[in-house]
């Protein structure tokens, strides 16, 4: 055996025991989902069995947290979306100087770990609410959780937007700007429409990132619940095969959204090359036409 | 008086700012520039300064300093707040070193302290040393389909929520779990390895959490690296560990630093795998703020704890990225 | 209709570094006017400093009378040409056509129609529907130009609009823009460094060197009796001789230089003693003895043979050697590489032209 097939054997092995150590857990836990112990077990498979999704769905605890949960998805992306591109436009035109701080600032919530972010929006909000007379209206876990999470999902929001940004032309808005429109036109004619895949991106990421969250939910959300926080509560308490029937729906969900996600994408790229055969026909008769007729 | 004066920090910041630009301004005219609010339009450019005040100032900035300052006051029902009982004061951190009850050295909590950071740096390592190769393989092995598919593969399971994931690997730890079943019965061990007892279960479940933060940074790093400085390196006849070190290493740096800083702050400041995966002896300074904050309801000394984690993880990376001489900015992108 | 632009000393500073130093000069309406020059000479920031996208640091810029300062871009009646183009990618051809219309609230129907109208004139009638990625380089070409006439403009400005086409199209895109301006009448105001574009299309031509406008004359002159040792060298090839001049008169200039005094047309009235270059052509100078002050003698360096031409390199006095073009009908009497030949021309085909910067090689 030569040593060039060794080691791409090497690698194939490291990287099937890379991914079986990335899948293994979630596809025990999902074989248990399906087995009839009351004790989360893959093995023995006593019995097939659908009724710890029943369970799940009389879950009411549960079920209440993934509305809440719902909503601050909803309200998260309502906020940190529109913030990420407000900050990432400011970003673009501060000056050089001032802009290592700007970025530091706003940036320094991704780095800064969850559970100091929920600490310091319940304390801050607390203090606040009471000294403006707010407090019935924002001191609730819903708003807390939104505020707490947005603090850094917008600054995932700002990188996704910005990356964009920095491949925009600016040829492009002068092009506009050249032909009369004004620059709020330029904004919503021409720039938005570009940054239209970030800010889709933008959406997922912040909605995916504000339902998966714990460290800071958990302080942020008060006496309410997120279907996460309760999640904790019963991982806590001990161990039931409905979380795995929760954890089956959400694997089934993501690779729905995975596969969706790869149809797309290869739907484009069909589009971009069926285009660019047209373009290459029409240089072609171009080209002909200049030698032929050389007006 | 201190609440309040928390305000004047932000405004100080932003005068600073202002101030900068107009420097700027000065000494590099641009004939190029327009205003801010010129190249927006007044009511977007209100809409924009508005959103990015909003979130640095509220969001940001200011919960910051609130818990900073929280972390000054003493523990005082809400009706004494603000009234003559609430003074400045260090207790709070004082509390860290010294036992308030006894005056004892507080041995537990700085235990937990070293603990949590010691554990996460190696956990930092550990990630490193499983990621590197296959973000390198990604990078500048694969073809653009298998890349693809191995992103995906990243992906998704990241889409199963951190509770479940936690989950997901006591199902295989646990005492009556696939592993001890399996330990049993191939007749390794008699009785079951207690993993989450002896930590194995909190090592395994933070390396487990942070693994597609630390591929990504390497990823991106690597991507970009011109393959044929590595076929150049191949020629010259430098073995393969050696055109990691001297090669693709050097060049990687701040993808490397990247992913470091972000798994180290992520598994210091965790509070998943402690609280799921940790035995019950087990002390994780994050589950010593939370606790503060929901079984003693001490919020000054949970903001102090929090605080001095914070500052004990900016000082860490901070030095580290001065030792690998990388620059924070680097480091973000 | 078309308008007339004039630069009143206009200077542009980005920062330390000055762009562009008091250019002045008058377009008159319906003129296609270039501006040439090497890379970085400036002349884009005099078109940015035009459309409204630069304000002069100094000086003021008029369209058609009226002082353009604190008008932005999207106010002036100018249109551009971007240099890439800057098609909108996500908007189909006819939408990129009646973008301007669009911005100037103009109601769907007529939008339609118009784009109709104006993809006739560039002759890809009923593409409208089509996306930008669909196009040929030549077609995205012609999409921009009608983008750009569509909102009728005063002045349509173009920044090196051909130089990302392949070489044979950029020919045949010469004679279409110059068509297609004479059809509208507009004034043209053309960016390139490209001087055979240059020479074929504008009405007049001000070639710039370093920030500063060094002639402004039409392409016949620019070439035939150049105002400047820059120009002299940027525009066509051309073989250097500097010295001193040793006698003016009437007649002309006396230039003393490595190879013995040399005669030429004294346009500017250079006084003797004055430091001067001689210019001579390639096409000029033909093999052969001729009078004493109008004979060049050196060793011939390398003979090349193109077809229609012959160049024959003479080892020069500095780095650059001596060019000569010979046409194919003397070119039975080449000279052998390696011998030492003389060659000569006419005495008002050679210039004096005060010292100056030569443009690089």
């Amino acid at each position: 055996m030569s040593s060039q097939t060794i080691i791409k054997m090497m690698i194939g092995f490291y990287i099937c025991l890379f991914f079986g150590y990335l899948f293994g857990p979630l596809v025990v836990m999902s074989i248990t989902a399906f087995n009839t112990p009351s004790y989360p077990a893959a093995y023995p498979f006593e019995g097939f069995t659908l009724g710890w999704f029943v369970k799940l769905w009389n879950h009411r605890a549960m079920m209440e947290g993934l509305v809440n949960s719902i909503i601050i998805g909803i309200g998260v992306i309502c906020v940190s979306v529109p913030v990420g591109l407000a900050a990432s436009i400011v970003m673009n035109q501060i000056y050089h100087r001032a802009r290592s701080l700007y970025y530091l600032v706003t940036v320094s919530p991704v780095l800064t770990p969850g559970v100091i972010i929920g600490i310091s929006t319940v304390i801050f909000w607390r203090d606040f609410s009471e000294m403006t007379g707010t407090r019935p209206i924002l001191y609730k876990g819903i708003v807390l959780a939104i505020f707490g999470q947005s603090s850094f999902i917008a600054a995932y929001c700002l990188l996704i937007i910005m990356a964009r940004l920095q491949r925009f032309d600016r040829a492009q808005e002068e092009a506009a700007l050249d032909l009369g429109a004004s620059y709020p036109q330029v904004f919503w004619h021409i720039l938005l429409p570009f940054l239209r895949p970030a800010l889709i991106s933008a959406s997922v990421i912040a909605f995916l990132s504000s339902f998966e969250n714990y460290n800071t939910t958990t302080f942020a959300i008060l006496a309410d619940k997120t279907l996460v926080t309760v999640l904790a509560g019963e991982v806590r308490q001990g161990t039931t095969p409905a979380l795995s029937a929760l954890a089956v729906i959400i694997i089934g969900i993501s690779l729905a959204g995975a596969i969706a996600y790869e149809v797309m994408k290869r739907h484009e790229e069909r589009q971009s090359a069926k285009n660019a055969m047209q373009a290459k026909i029409a240089e072609q008769a171009d080209l002909a036409h200049a030698v032929v007729a050389p007006a | 008086m201190s609440r309040l004066l928390v305000y004047l920090i932000p405004f100080l910041v932003i005068a600073i700012f202002m101030a900068m630009a107009r420097y700027e301004r000065r000494f590099a005219h641009d004939p190029t520039h327009r205003g801010f609010f010129e190249r927006n339009g007044t009511v977007l450019g209100i809409v924009f300064i508005a959103l990015v005040a909003f979130w640095t100032l509220f969001l940001v900035v200011l919960p910051y300093l609130y818990m900073v300052q929280e972390s000054f006051h003493p523990k005082l029902v809400a009706a004494d707040r603000g009234g003559p009982k609430d003074l400045l004061t260090l207790e709070q951190y004082r509390s860290f070193f010294i036992q308030p009850s006894d005056g004892s050295v507080n041995g537990t909590h700085i235990w937990a302290f070293g603990f949590s950071l010691v554990v996460s740096a190696a956990v930092t390592s550990l990630n490193f040393a499983i990621c590197y190769p296959l973000a390198y393989y990604m990078a500048q092995a694969g073809s653009v389909q298998k890349v693809r598919l191995l992103m995906l593969g990243l992906i998704v399971p990241y889409w199963v929520n951190e509770i479940l994931r936690a989950f997901s690997l006591r199902l295989m730890l646990a005492s009556k779990g696939l592993i001890n079943q399996i330990l049993m019965g191939l007749g390794i061990t008699d009785g079951p390895v207690d993993f989450l007892g002896n930590n194995v279960g909190l090592y395994v479940g933070l390396s487990y959490a942070y693994l597609l933060v630390m591929v990504f940074p390497l990823y991106n790093a690597v991507e970009s690296l011109d393959k044929n400085q590595i076929e150049a390196a191949r020629d010259l006849g430098a073995p393969w560990w050696r055109i990691h070190k001297d090669v693709v290493m050097p060049y990687a740096k701040p993808g490397i630093a990247s992913g470091c800083t972000m798994v180290f702050m992520l598994s210091a400041g965790s509070l998943a795998a402690p609280q799921f995966l940790g035995g019950p002896k087990t002390l994780w300074f994050t589950s010593i703020v939370y606790d503060f904050f929901f079984q003693a309801f001490n919020w000054p000394r949970g903001a102090a704890y929090a605080f001095l984690l914070l500052a004990a993880c900016i000082a860490l990376v901070m030095l580290m990225l001065r030792l690998f001489k990388v620059s924070l900015g680097e480091t973000i992108k | 209709m078309s308008a007339d632009v004039e630069l009143d000393r206009i200077t542009v500073r980005f920062g330390q570094f000055t762009a562009v130093s008091e250019a002045s000069l008058k377009i008159a309406g319906g003129e296609f006017f270039s501006f040439l020059g090497p890379s970085g000479c400036g002349k884009t920031t005099i078109l940015r400093t035009v459309s409204g996208f630069l304000d002069p640091s100094e000086g003021a810029v008029r369209i058609a009378g009226k002082d353009m300062t604190g008008i932005g871009a999207n106010k002036r009646p100018t249109a551009l040409i971007f240099q890439n183009l800057a098609l909108f990618p996500l908007m189909t051809v006819a939408e990129n056509i009646t973008y301007g219309l669009r911005v100037r609230g103009m109601n769907k129907t007529d939008r339609r129609r118009r784009a109709e109208d104006l993809l006739n004139l560039i002759a890809l009638p009923r593409q409208g529907d089509k996306l930008v990625s669909e196009l040929s380089g030549g077609q995205k070409q012609r999409v921009a130009i009608a983008r750009a006439l569509a909102v009728e403009p005063q002045v349509l400005l173009l920044d090196e609009p051909l130089s990302a086409l392949d070489l044979k199209l950029r020919q045949h895109m010469r004679n279409e823009l110059r068509a297609i301006q004479q059809r509208v009448g507009i004034t043209f105001i053309y960016i390139t460094h490209d001087q055979g574009e240059a020479l074929t299309m504008s009405d007049l031509i001000a070639v710039m060197n370093q920030g500063i406008i060094e002639q402004v004359a039409d392409g016949r002159t620019v070439y035939d009796a150049p105002g400047t040792a820059f120009v002299a060298s940027f525009v066509g090839e051309n073989n250097p001789f500097p010295g001193r001049i040793i006698k003016a008169d009437k007649a002309g200039a006396v230039v003393e230089t490595a190879f013995g005094p040399l005669r030429g047309r004294n346009p500017q009235n250079l006084k003797a003693g004055a430091p001067a270059i001689l210019f001579v052509r390639p096409e000029s100078l033909k093999l052969g003895k001729g009078e004493k002050d109008t004979t060049i003698t050196s060793s011939v360096l390398n003979v090349a043979f193109e077809g229609n031409a012959s160049h024959v390199f003479l080892k020069g006095a500095g780095k650059k050697d001596i060019t000569l073009t010979v046409g194919r009908l003397e070119s039975a009497k080449l000279p052998e590489q390696g011998i030492t030949a003389a060659v000569s021309y006419d005495a008002d085909l050679g210039l004096v032209l005060p010292e100056g910067k030569l443009a690089r090689e």
